[in-house]
């Protein structure tokens, strides 16, 4: 059942369950930010509205720089901004930055370790009609492999501004990944969220030895995170316990809680938006296989770029639903009980 | 700026001297790294740090300093040489240069000699850092900043596209002190620049940007300046000075050739380097 320590919006599993998009909580917390500290500064690559940069361009003209299709230079000029005290805040498409400007964030920001914030939207094959040139599959394996960076995979709006307000006041660089249509709003204003922290957000409450052997751990991050949620109550009601991780940091990870849920439920199912292969599943898989090797399935893109189609049409198409998470712990529970 | 009189240039001319000798003993020790561009940028760096610049070397952090921003990372044996001698740091910590453990990268890395402005290596992003860190101080102090920002590129660096991005928005921009200086050396790696990737007519190119644009002779001080003052002195736009130098510059045999672009003298080489840059000297 619903974790209740984590205060998640009520009507979570209603049909109807607020949505927005993630995006939209980058804009607001960006504004936020920008009221709290003057030193906050916005730069954007002729994308202002798609990002939602424009409600802090609007309201802070003078703190804000349009660069024009320009991605090298905006990471390089977001850099210069932060050697002289500034925190910047730089979006783009995920697909153009970092997508782009690998190179020049690893140089200028990353070696430099400069406080610069990286915002990519539009990732995942969720990014629907614009087709796969546009939907940004990769991100989090450029980023997580960089010294310094942290990666921030917020799960809704709600946590989507949190991690824009936390960035902000951190001195690492920062690259926050946001999916572009409208989801379910999972968290409320009173969820915990740090960068750094996991969150068990739902548990099947599985505490006896035979009830432990049917049950797996689920950890999700971004948008799957509301998929691995339905897939949880369905399995509930079969009789397979799960206990699902919010990962919304996959840098630095929380390995703490990590190990944790693969100690207790002994199988581990990843879910992301991204490509299997450098993901966040990786990441947990580095820390697993060190620490406490258990069987593991991964739910994400498999070795293929994205196309166009409706987000429901494509997430199915490309294994990224609560169907393959559903999938995924059959196989991996299985494994565990061979 | 204050004018140039004999005794100023004579010694301008002695320190630049004086540094070129560093860059020869320096990256001879290293076994390797780049001697055409750093010596031929020995005049303007001698200029720069000991007479254009404002800068305090006790105090490298000072808030008001003017700052300078290598683009061209791989000349940073004249950059090191130069603050050196300025007295930022031990003349002699030069010959620890691309040593494991020293402040003196390869290529400048800021977390290992934090009074860089900045790490470079990879070319074409150092304009852009410029131009962020005028339109930072900018956003802090106005348009009447008494800071400048000095931008060092490469002429074969400018290749590479993303000093166009950061040229248009310099001019966007209008950031009055933003003064790039262009090593117009005409070599780089392969070979010379105009068989490379041809960049004449290079005045023009800047020009259509809306740039204000001065070629010089790089290796004259009064040039170099009467050139950093002029920059200065225009308001509506950035600056670049093309300063047209001989790669090499002060020992013959390196002189103008795209060999010495990106290897060191050996032993015997750098000590008759040495000699000849010591008599030159003399004279």
């Amino acid at each position: 059942m619903i974790n209740q320590s984590q205060k998640l919006n009520t009507k979570l599993f209603e049909t109807d369950v607020e949505k927005k998009s993630v995006r939209e909580g980058f804009g607001e917390g960006l504004l936020l930010a920008g009221a709290l500290d003057v030193n906050v500064v916005g730069l954007c690559a002729d994308l202002k509205d798609s990002t939602k940069m424009n409600l802090f361009a609007d309201k802070y003209p003078e703190r804000f720089i349009e660069v024009g299709v320009a991605e090298q230079n905006l990471a390089g000029v977001a850099s210069g901004m932060a050697a002289m005290g500034k925190i910047p805040f730089m979006a783009s498409y995920a697909m153009f930055s970092p997508g782009r400007n690998w190179e020049q964030i690893r140089t200028t920001i990353c070696y430099n370790n400069v406080p610069v914030k990286i915002i990519g939207s539009h990732v995942g094959v969720s990014v629907g009609p614009d087709g796969g040139t546009h939907q940004a599959l990769e991100d989090i394996a450029l980023m997580r492999v960089l010294p310094n960076m942290a990666v921030v995979s917020p799960c809704d709006a709600i946590e989507a501004r949190k991690a824009t307000l936390a960035a902000a006041q951190t001195k690492d660089p920062t690259y926050i990944r946001l999916t572009r249509h409208k989801t379910p709003i999972i968290t409320t204003d009173d969820s915990p969220f740090e960068i750094g922290k996991a969150y068990v957000v739902y548990d099947s409450q599985f505490n006896d030895s035979e009830e432990l052997k049917k049950s797996v751990g689920i950890i999700a991050t971004g948008s799957l995170v509301y998929q691995a949620l339905l897939t949880a109550q369905i399995l509930a009601r079969e009789g397979i316990g799960v206990t699902v991780l919010n990962l919304p940091t996959i840098k630095p990870l929380d390995e703490a809680m990590v190990v944790a849920l693969a100690r207790k439920t002994n199988a581990i199912v990843t879910a992301e938006e991204h490509q299997i292969t450098g993901g966040m599943g990786s990441a947990v898989s580095e820390v697993l296989a060190q620490h406490y090797p258990v069987p593991m399935e991964f739910v994400g893109v498999q070795n293929r770029f994205g196309q166009s189609g409706t987000p429901e049409e494509l997430l199915k198409e490309y294994s990224v639903d609560e169907v393959s998470i559903k999938k995924a712990v059959l196989r991996v529970l299985k494994r565990k009980n061979l | 700026m204050e004018l140039l009189t004999d005794e100023k240039k004579e010694e301008l001319v002695f320190t630049a001297n004086k540094i070129r000798q560093s860059i020869v003993e320096m990256l001879t020790e290293a076994g390797s790294g780049h001697t055409a561009g750093s010596l031929g940028m020995a005049d303007i760096f001698t200029a720069l740090y000991f007479q254009i610049l404002q800068h305090d070397p006790d105090d490298p952090f000072w808030e008001e300093r003017d700052r300078v921003i290598l683009s061209n990372g791989h000349i940073c044996p004249v950059l090191y040489a130069a603050m050196a001698h300025a007295g930022y740091f031990p003349v002699n910590e030069l010959l620890s240069l691309r040593k494991f453990g020293s402040r003196l990268q390869g290529h400048p890395h800021r977390e290992f000699l934090p009074m860089l402005e900045t790490s470079s290596g990879p070319l074409g992003s150092g304009l852009s850092q410029a131009v962020g860190m005028a339109l930072a101080d900018r956003m802090d102090n106005g348009r009447s900043s008494g800071k400048q920002f000095y931008c060092f590129v490469g002429d074969g660096e400018l290749n590479e596209g993303q000093n166009w991005e950061a040229v248009m928005l310099a001019n966007k921009e209008k950031i009055q002190n933003l003064t790039l200086i262009v090593d117009r050396n005409n070599i780089q790696i392969d070979g010379y620049t105009e068989d490379v990737m041809p960049l004449q007519s290079l005045v023009e190119k800047f020009e259509s940007f809306n740039w204000h644009v001065q070629e010089i002779d790089g290796h004259n001080f009064e040039d170099i300046i009467s050139a950093a003052g002029e920059a200065q002195a225009v308001f509506e736009t950035p600056s670049v000075i093309v300063a047209r130098t001989i790669p090499g510059k002060g020992v013959k045999r390196f002189e103008r050739n795209p060999e010495w672009h990106g290897k060191s003298p050996q032993t015997e080489e750098g000590v008759s380097a040495l000699k000849e840059l010591k008599k030159m000297k003399k004279k």
